[in-house]
This record gives C-alpha cells, structure tokens and sequence, in this order.
C-alpha cells in the first residue's frame, strides 16, 4: 500500500488546471513521504495529456483512450478507477474538486468503503495522520478534517480549484506511460452523452485569476456592458451577486456566493455589490478585493482592500481606460 | 413512480455562523431552515407530479430539528415525510449518510427518482447524491438545470447537466438519482393551507434497526473547526481630483500588488 495517485481530468483533451494543481500537491507530498506519483488519464486526448503529468511532476501514468471515454461519464470513468484504485492500492488519491472530481470520488468511496474529504484548501502531514483543511457552512468556517482508520483504502481528497500552487512543466522529466483497457463496454453504461454546449470562450469563475463583478447597482442586463470591458482589458472572468442573478439579467452560472461559485481569485473586483454575508461566503478570501460602491456604509468596504466610492458608471469605464495605458 | 426527495436541516443562508468557546458551531437566533438546494429539488418533485409521478416522499436524516425541513416540504405539497434518526448517525459521513438513504429508497416501494440539492450548505461536500446512486446501481444524474424529457412508462429521462465548462444534455433510464442546481426553477411558497397541513402531520421516525444497519463507522472525522480569521488592515480608499485619477491610482496599486 503505497504510492500517491492523481486523477487527471479532461474536457475535449484539454485537462483542467486544477488537475495539474493536484499533481503539483502529490509531488510535495511524495518528497515528504518518499512514495511515487502515478497520473490517471482517460478519454481524449491520454497518452499526451499522461506525458505532460509526468512533465509536471508525476513519476509515471496510466492512461486509457477508448470511445467510450470520449465524453466524460460517471460510470465508465469510475468503474476504471475504482478497479485500478482496488488493485493497486495506493495510500493517496487526489482529485479536483470539480462536478467531475466529487462525483467519482463518492463512486470511488462507495466501491473502497475510503474516507474522502472534499473542497480541500491545505493539507499537512503530521507524522502517520493527513490533516486536510476545508472550508465548512458555505466558507464561513473552516474545518481541520482527517480520514478515520482508512485500513486497506486510499485516503481520498477532493482540491479546489486554485488552492495549490499550478506547477510548470520540465521537459527533461521523463516516465512510464502504460496503456489500459476500459472496464465497461457501451452496452454496459446506461447514459448517453447526446451534446455539449460550451460557455464559448468566456473564462469560467472557478479558473479565473480575475473577476469582475456586479451586484444590484449595474441596474439591469445593460449594466454589465462596462464590466465586460474591463474583463475583456484584464482577461478577466464576470461574476455576479444573487440579487442581479434573481432579477434575471445574467444567467445564473455567473453568480457567486453561498448558492453560486465560491471562487478565491488574485483579484477580486466588486462593483455595485453591497457585499451580504451570502456573498461574502464565496469570494472572502481572494487575495485582493476592490470594491466600487456609491453607498460608502456598504458592508463590502469592510472586506475590501481598496475602494472607491462613486458611480460604477463612470469608475469602471474608467478604470478600463486607466488598464489600457498602463498595461499597453 | 414515487419520487423519494432528500433534506435536511441547514442555518438560515443570512446567518453569521461562528465556533463558539466550547468548540461547537454556531449561528446565534438565526433559525433552522430547508437546506436551501434541496427546495428545488421539492419543487422539481412537484412539477413531475404532471409528467407522471405518482406520489412523492420526504426523507431527512438527523434529529428532531429536521422535522421542520420535512414539514416545509409537506408545506410545499409532498403527500408524506419520513424522519431517519439514531444516535449512531451523529457523526455520519457522506459515506454513511448515504447508505442510510439508499436503504431508505430501497424499504418504499415503486421508487422511480430519488432527488437533492446538489450540496447542503453546512458541512456539504456535494457526494451524497452520486453515493446515494452508486450503491443503488442506479443513474446517475448531478447539477441537473432542467429535466428536458421524463417518461415515467417507458423509464428514460433526458437532462441538461451545469458543468465547469457548460451544458451537457445527457440521456439515461430510470430509476435515476437527480441533483439539482438552483436554475432548474423557482421554488413555490408554502400555500397557508399547506402550512396548516404540515404543521398537524404526524412524521414516522425510522431507526437503524428499521434500515437493518449494523456496524457501520464513518470514515472521516473533524478535528477542529475555526471561524476565519477576521480580515486585517483596514480598506485603502481612493480618492482623486477626478474619476480618471481615482481610477489610474487604483490601477497603480492593483500592478504594484501584482495581480494584474
């Protein structure tokens, strides 16, 4: 029982960032705990996206390309998993906390009777015992939580997104990469992927080294033509508060807060939002916050690292300009 | 097909949560309500009642306090509640949870779809429903925004899944365990009949023994829980002779800081 395993996931042979992130963890604990890192890859694109695991920091691969891997789907990918994990029993796997990532964790655990703790934004090792940290009531706590005798299983952990460092990559490692069969065949797996909409290029919130967003005070769906400037300007992601969300003048997949995106950008730009603990809940603790609000009692100037108060209407603009000059 | 709906109890959204000095979790006169996720997953439940769905249950697992998540959604309109509590359940995990529901699922009969919120909003981690479908061997079928095709008599379903980088319409049979996300629809406001109705019903209470299980432990433990530390330093405003200036010195700080 050894070993450290990471769960690459992919969307169109493109694997997410947090994936990446989960290796770079795996390789400080590997130096820590002196056990190697093996990358799991499935679907399209596996054999290269294995190849630059290993770049990044694992040891070795496996991988499995097959069609009906193409497309992500629940069962085909956990019951690989899940028989690869069984078999080789490593002490550690990590994951991304991502729709995917939490979903094939708990296939995961279900099969392994393992512990998984999920949303995993530390981790220590403090001598036998992992000791994850996890944001707890919707990030307005935070819990110190360990795996109880995990036996012959994994210890399971779920990383968000962000949270650890992104590692490079070094062109002179090199591994093994070993080629597996999948479990299931088509006829076994009962769900078909009938199509796949993508948010055309926009950048997603939980990947966003930036986000500009807007609350109640952009006024209406209009109202977020200046942020989308300045996303535009600062290769920004756009996020929105619930109340904007709830009147229905962006789609719900911007919102963040207790019951949107918890999101930790570099920055976080705020505009119009008055900051409610809901909201709160899922941007405090990004690393720097700005805040553009009228009302200079908001509660987001309390949370804020810079503000300034005035007019959205006339700040954003101009800060877009302001970005322009400076960043040429 | 009933539609088995799954709850529990969360701290109001708005509510300041806190460690108190011995270590417990707080969230001062705030009360108890439905784990907010999980109302539109009643709410989805209802609307199924005219695409096919014959009866629908409420379960929730936890103590005495749960019966007010139950009881809103006996308040929305699902027909009968059950209350799964045991003292073994205190510390339960999402692996144990789980097993709880799906034995549950298994004891009523004719279950067609099982429904949640996609996390609760206290110490979710967002596993139980794909948990709650694996040990069935059921379909599996997370952050569903919309129910694009049901067919209760032919068994398939048809749903639009919110993943990081967009939509995915996927198609399975059933019996299938859904969890949604707060797109699918608008929850209703409990009717004061409905009110009336709930507040007066009797809720059953299942134990362990009643789901025949033994020896199960969970698998995670919380060690420790803090408040986050309060944010240090106090907001920087910027002030300019002009917008333009207030901005250009924003912009100044945001590249010195680097996050530009």
């Amino acid at each position: 029982m050894s070993g450290i395993w990471v769960w690459i996931e992919q969307h169109e042979g493109k694997a997410a960032n947090v994936s990446w992130e989960a290796v770079g963890l795996a390789r400080t604990l590997a130096n820590n705990l002196g056990e190697p890192v093996t990358a799991l890859v499935f679907g399209s694109n596996a054999p290269a996206l294995a190849e630059e695991a290993i770049r990044r920091g694992a040891d070795s691969a496996v991988a499995c390309e097959d069609t009906t891997l193409v497309d992500y789907r629940l069962e085909p990918y956990a019951a690989l998993l899940s028989k690869l994990v069984g078999e080789a029993k490593p002490s550690i796997l990590l994951v991304g906390s991502t729709t995917r990532g939490i979903d094939v964790m708990g296939a995961l655990a279900v099969d392994l009777e393992a512990g998984t703790i999920a949303d995993v934004v530390g981790i220590e090792v403090d001598g036998g015992t992992i000791k994850a940290t996890t944001p707890a009531y919707s990030g307005k706590l935070m819990a110190t939580v360990v795996h109880a005798d995990p036996g012959d299983a994994p210890r399971i952990f779920a990383i968000r997104s962000r949270a650890f460092p992104l590692p490079d990559g070094d062109a002179g490692r090199t591994g093994e990469v070993k080629m597996v069969e999948p479990v299931l065949a088509e006829d076994d797996i009962v769900t078909k992927a009938v199509s796949f909409e993508g948010t055309g290029g926009e950048i997603s919130l939980t990947d966003a080294g930036i986000i500009v967003s807007g609350g109640r005070g952009v006024g209406g769906p209009e109202g977020y033509e200046p942020l989308r400037e300045l996303c535009g300007v600062l290769d920004a992601a756009l996020g929105a508060s619930r109340a904007s969300v709830d009147a229905g003048w962006i789609p719900y997949e911007h919102q963040v807060g207790q019951t949107g995106k918890v999101v930790a950008p570099d920055l976080y730009i705020a505009c119009g939002i008055s900051g409610a603990v809901q909201h709160q809940a899922g941007m405090r603790t990004s690393k720097v916050i700005v805040a553009i609000n009228k009302d200079p009692e908001a509660p987001i100037f309390k949370l804020a690292h810079y503000g300034i108060v005035g007019d959205l209407f006339q700040v954003v603009p101009a800060l877009t300009q302001a970005f322009k000059k400076k960043l040429g | 097909m009933r539609i088995v709906i799954c709850t529990k109890e969360t701290p109001d959204t708005a509510a300041k949560v806190d460690v108190a000095p011995d270590g417990s979790v707080t969230w001062g006169d705030a009360p108890l309500v439905i784990n907010p996720w999980d109302e539109y997953a009643v709410e989805e439940a209802l609307l199924l009642g005219d695409r096919g769905a014959t009866a629908t249950t409420v379960v929730g697992v936890g103590g005495e306090d749960t019966k007010e998540a139950l009881k809103h959604a006996l308040a929305m309109g699902v027909e009968e509640a059950i209350l799964i509590s045991d003292p073994t359940l205190v510390d339960a995990d999402t692996l144990v949870t789980s097993r709880v529901i799906a034995q549950a699922v298994r004891k009523l009969d004719n279950v067609g779809l099982v429904m949640l919120g996609k996390i609760t909003t206290d110490g979710g981690s967002g596993q139980t429903p794909a948990q709650v479908g694996w040990r069935l061997g059921w379909t599996i079928l997370t952050y569903v925004s919309k129910i694009v095709d049901i067919d209760f008599s032919a068994g398939t379903i048809t749903v639009e899944r919110l993943l990081e980088e967009g939509k995915q319409v996927i198609q399975g049979k059933l019996p299938a365990v859904v969890s949604v996300v707060k797109d699918i629809n608008e929850p209703r406001y409990p009717s004061f009949m409905g009110i009336r109705k709930a507040s007066r019903a009797e809720i059953p209470v299942w134990g362990a023994g009643d789901l025949e299980l033994d020896g199960i432990s969970p698998k995670v433990k919380w060690v420790e829980i803090e408040s986050l530390p309060p944010r240090e330093g106090e907001c920087q405003i910027l002030e300019g002779e002009t917008v333009e200036e207030a901005a250009g010195m924003l912009a100044d700080k945001l590249i010195e800081e680097k996050v530009v």
